[in-house]
């Protein structure tokens, strides 16, 4: 009899348990994003800049820069035009590089988006095959990254545009 | 006003569902013999007012009544009939509401089932049924109703997402709800039983035929489901292990399970807290199922629209069920030391234990594999994927003894059986097994030590169930369904093996070689149908032997929503599918072509349908 | 019997002719871009997806192939990418421990309930 007590017991304290764990699941918010994933190094690669196509080397830019913005982009994609509004106004707010990376992109479209919009970048570096982007981490267009140029490590991410706030928030992430 | 006589028609059944509770219970104690007339009147009216609501929902559907929220949201004027009808279970709304349907319907049949029964036994599973009727009621009326209004009253509703606009997905819901909720009439019929120290050789043979009702049903639900992800979702697969697929899987093991120890309970009085467990089990896991897809807990392929108020409703009325069994199950069942007793190795209650050994395993690699990122989320906050790779590793080690376990099983005798000294037909038919599996090998390009084993084992597996139509002890049905899974195991096997693909982007006009075939992209024409454009490709492919094969799978753009899809084109025969599906890449000119090869997909498809067949002639006996 | 058994294993043998061997360096690549997730799709591997990323990613499998790199050393670079959530084979380690052992430990419990259950009658 006692032992049958403490099966019950066992048992309903067990699924009391998993009901709680569920409960909590249910609040957890269950779409996957990378946005925690910082303080990881950036490896050195290599690209070419946008309009002159001179190769250039990760690590070599900006030498005299504590930290360094970088913006993924792309002229097909819809966010990046709404976006971009941002970007100008961040540039101007701040002592920082822009560094764009024009993503999968062809050279015409993308040079007649930034005619038609503005170019707030002080780089543009071309990922052709979206490889760097991969070394950055990113998983889609547009993403931006505040990341620290001493130790190449990054410090913060957006994943998808940025609005007004973040421009905010990054420009006092930026002075320290 | 459809909407409302539907809405209130709810009101009425939750009253209903009050009232039977209440008057069942006062009526427990009652020694007639005869079904009280009162709470059989009540229960046809709540029948009657639940497909009355029903049908309010149908006819917003078909009218194409844009008032409803429910209509406005899964429904468009273009859309074909077919599938205005097919809209009504394919949202979270409707389906609670054919899901409540068919909770009553079968509370009905199940009345008129057992007409010579104990009438405290027929009472006590009409309050559990009632009580999950009602948590049902309440579960749609306070947070999914499909009566809800909007005003001003839209145009032109927002369409049924395409993917969903097909046949075998349309009356693939139907279907695996029956399964589902055939198995809540095994929960409270179980509990039941217990309550009225009934459980036994009998109860067994009256609730037998319910248990192999819903194992048909999810059977071919599940495999309905298959077919439309193998065909529609164009990768090619028709098993992806995704969290929605596997929440289907689990309650068949525990079902399976409970279809095997059903008749140990009848033929022999034995393991009744055991069958007591497994209908309690298989119940919770067809509710856990709903609560893991519609909250939305779950990252899946297949999603409901979310509201985590739902989740919290199912999972408080989940648990509380599960509490009232084991409370139940506590109070009232027997100690087992008392009635039981040990089966001897060599006899077929021991080869139903071992059934029953190897499905809870199944089940547990499952249950475990999708539950476990939640649990690990909600302690660590990181975030793992469980992919089919886990799925099989833990499973296909365990095939080979499970496969060697069911080729003999069936033989085996009540009680007790006899060990042959040296059974000559046994060693036949393994090395018969070793050498087919031998030139399997030689000629594919799989070179694994132990696929050939199991392969070996389940070739084994087969013939050894073909021997067994020349048994005399054996029955038809189980000859007809243990034969049927041998073969769906060996084709899933095989076609695993021998399934090749080819995948690459093509222009108009480009010829690529794939081992000893040629694929030929010759063309695309633009078409126009009632409710989607479409491109049409022309493909062809010739094989080695100079075979040609002409392929037009579609890439389709629904008006409404504005969603593309692409159809495959798939040919079949008795031997393989070939199988040409394209997408349209960014640049308007490239496409993406895949062209697959898939041994025996057709015996898959055959092989579940023989395998419920196997179930259907079951029924049939049994009903008599 | 034995008669019956040489026709089906003819029959079977004939099925199984003309076989030959795909490229192996494709199979790699398809095995690998199999085993990851496509993070912008619902539910499709890389391999399943024709997104922007997913195109990228096998690039990037193609590349690390050529130089050299195991399927692991590919994982693991995207794990530290991208987190745990993108392979679709859980390694063994402190997080999945349970989700490894535990259907392990039922069958082994479940194997004892029956030894118990069972006895051997001479």
């Amino acid at each position: 009899m006692v032992n049958k007590k403490i099966k019950l017991f066992l048992i309903l304290s067990s699924l009391i348990f998993i009901f709680f764990t569920f409960y909590l699941g249910l609040n957890k918010n269950n779409y996957y994003t990378t946005e925690n994933i910082v303080y990881k190094k950036i490896e050195n690669f290599e690209s070419y800049e946008f309009f002159s196509n001179k190769k250039i080397s990760f690590k070599n830019i900006s030498p005299d820069k504590k930290y360094i913005i970088l913006n993924i982009w792309s002229s097909w994609c819809l966010p990046c035009r709404k976006e971009h509004k941002n970007l100008i106004k961040l540039r101007e707010n701040i002592k920082v590089d822009l560094i764009g990376l024009n993503y999968k992109d062809k050279f015409e479209n993308a040079k007649s988006f930034l005619s038609e919009l503005g170019n707030p970048y002080d780089i543009i570096l071309k990922d052709k095959n979206g490889l760097i982007s991969i070394e950055i981490g990113a998983y889609g267009v547009p993403e931006t990254y505040l990341i620290n140029n001493i130790n190449k490590k990054i410090i913060k991410k957006y994943l998808g545009p940025i609005n007004e706030e973040n421009v905010k928030e990054i420009q006092s992430l930026a002075k320290q | 006003m459809i909407s409302h006589l539907g809405s209130y028609s709810l009101i009425f059944c939750t009253i209903f569902a009050f009232l039977i509770i209440l008057q069942s219970a006062k009526l427990i104690g009652n020694q007639s013999k005869i079904f009280p007339k009162k709470i059989y009147t009540i229960i046809t009216l709540q029948l009657f007012f639940v497909i009355f609501s029903f049908s309010c929902l149908l006819i917003a559907f078909v009218s194409s009544d844009f008032s409803n929220i429910t209509v406005y949201n899964n429904s468009h004027t273009e859309k074909p009939f077919f599938y205005k009808i097919s809209g009504v279970w394919g949202n979270h709304e409707g389906s609670l509401l054919l899901w409540l349907l068919v909770l009553v319907l079968f509370l009905f049949l199940f009345i008129l089932d057992t007409k010579n029964y104990d009438n405290k036994y027929k009472l006590l599973t009409v309050i559990f049924q009632e009580i999950i009727i009602l948590g049902f009621l309440l579960f749609i009326i306070i947070t999914s109703n499909p009566f809800d209004y909007i005003f001003p009253v839209p145009l032109e509703g927002l369409g049924l997402n395409p993917i969903l606009q097909d046949p075998a997905l349309a009356i693939h819901p139907p279907i695996l709800y029956i399964g589902y909720v055939g198995t809540s009439l095994i929960f409270s019929s179980s509990l039941a039983a217990v309550i009225n120290n009934t459980v036994n050789s009998e109860w067994a043979k009256q609730i037998k035929k319910w248990v192999f009702l819903s194992w048909i049903f999810l059977t071919l639900g599940i495999m309905l489901g298959s077919i439309w992800a193998y065909y529609e979702l164009g990768w090619g697969g028709f098993w992806f292990w995704d969290p929605v697929e596997n929440v289907s899987l689990m309650p068949w093991f525990c079902l399976t399970a409970l279809l095997h120890t059903i008749l140990v309970l009848e033929k022999r009085n034995a393991l009744k807290n055991w069958t007591i467990v497994l209908s309690i089990a298989t119940f919770s896991l067809s509710m856990s199922g709903t609560f893991l897809v519609r909250s939305g807990i779950l990252n899946s392929i297949h999603t409901f629209a979310n509201d985590p108020s739902r989740g919290v409703f199912i999972l408080t009325f989940l648990f509380f069920l599960i509490f009232l069994a084991i409370i139940v199950l506590f109070i009232y069942s027997e100690n087992d030391k008392k009635t039981s007793n040990n089966f001897n190795i060599l006899s077929k209650e021991t080869a139903v234990l071992v059934n029953n050994w190897f499905m809870m395993y199944f089940l547990s690699v499952v249950l475990i594999g999708t539950i476990y990122p939640i649990f690990l989320e909600v302690f660590t906050n990181e975030k793992i994927s469980v992919g089919p790779p886990f799925y099989q590793k833990l499973m296909i080690p365990f095939l080979i003894p499970f496969f060697i376990f069911m080729s003999f099983g069936p033989r085996v005798k009540w009680i007790n059986d006899k060990l042959k000294k040296i059974n000559y037909t046994q060693i036949i038919v393994f090395i018969s097994s070793l050498i087919i599996a031998y030139i399997i090998f030689t000629n594919s390009s799989v070179s694994y030590l132990f696929s050939s084993f199991l392969i070996a084992a389940s070739i084994f597996l087969v013939l050894n169930s073909l021997r067994d139509f020349f048994s005399k002890s054996i029955q038809i049905p189980q000859k007809i369904s243990h034969f049927s899974f041998s073969i769906l195991i060996l084709s899933i096997l095989l076609n695993g093996i021998y399934s090749e693909e080819f995948n690459s982007n093509m222009k108009v006009g480009d010829e690529l070689k794939f081992i000893d075939k040629t694929i030929k992209f010759k063309g695309i024409n633009f078409d126009e149908k009632d409710n989607y454009k479409l491109l049409r490709g022309d493909f062809e492919v010739i094989d080695s032997g100079k075979n040609t094969l002409n392929f037009n799978p579609e890439i389709r753009i629904y008006n409404q929503p504005v969603i593309s899809t692409s159809e495959a084109d798939i040919k079949t025969n008795l031997f393989n599918d070939n199988f040409i599906v394209f997408t349209l890449l960014k640049d308007n000119e490239i496409f993406n072509v895949r062209y697959q090869h898939k041994p025996f997909m057709i015996w898959i498809w055959i092989s579940i349908i023989m395998l419920a067949f196997g179930g259907t002639l079951a029924v049939i006996k049994y009903g008599k | 019997m034995n008669n019956k058994f040489n026709i089906i294993s003819l029959i079977i043998f004939f099925l199984f002719i003309n076989y030959s061997f795909a490229d192996e360096k494709i199979k790699r690549i398809d095995k690998v871009s199999k085993n990851l997730r496509c993070l912008i799709c619902q539910g499709q591997s890389v391999y399943d997806s024709q997104s922007e990323f997913a195109l990228s990613i096998r690039d990037l499998i193609i590349k690390k192939i050529d130089e050299g790199e195991t399927d692991d050393e590919i994982y693991d670079y995207l794990k530290v990418k991208y987190g745990d959530w993108i392979i679709y084979d859980p390694k063994f380690d402190k997080n999945t421990i349970l989700l490894w052992l535990i259907p392990l430990i039922l069958f082994i419990f479940g194997g004892l309930l029956i030894f118990r259950k069972v006895i051997i009658i001479k």
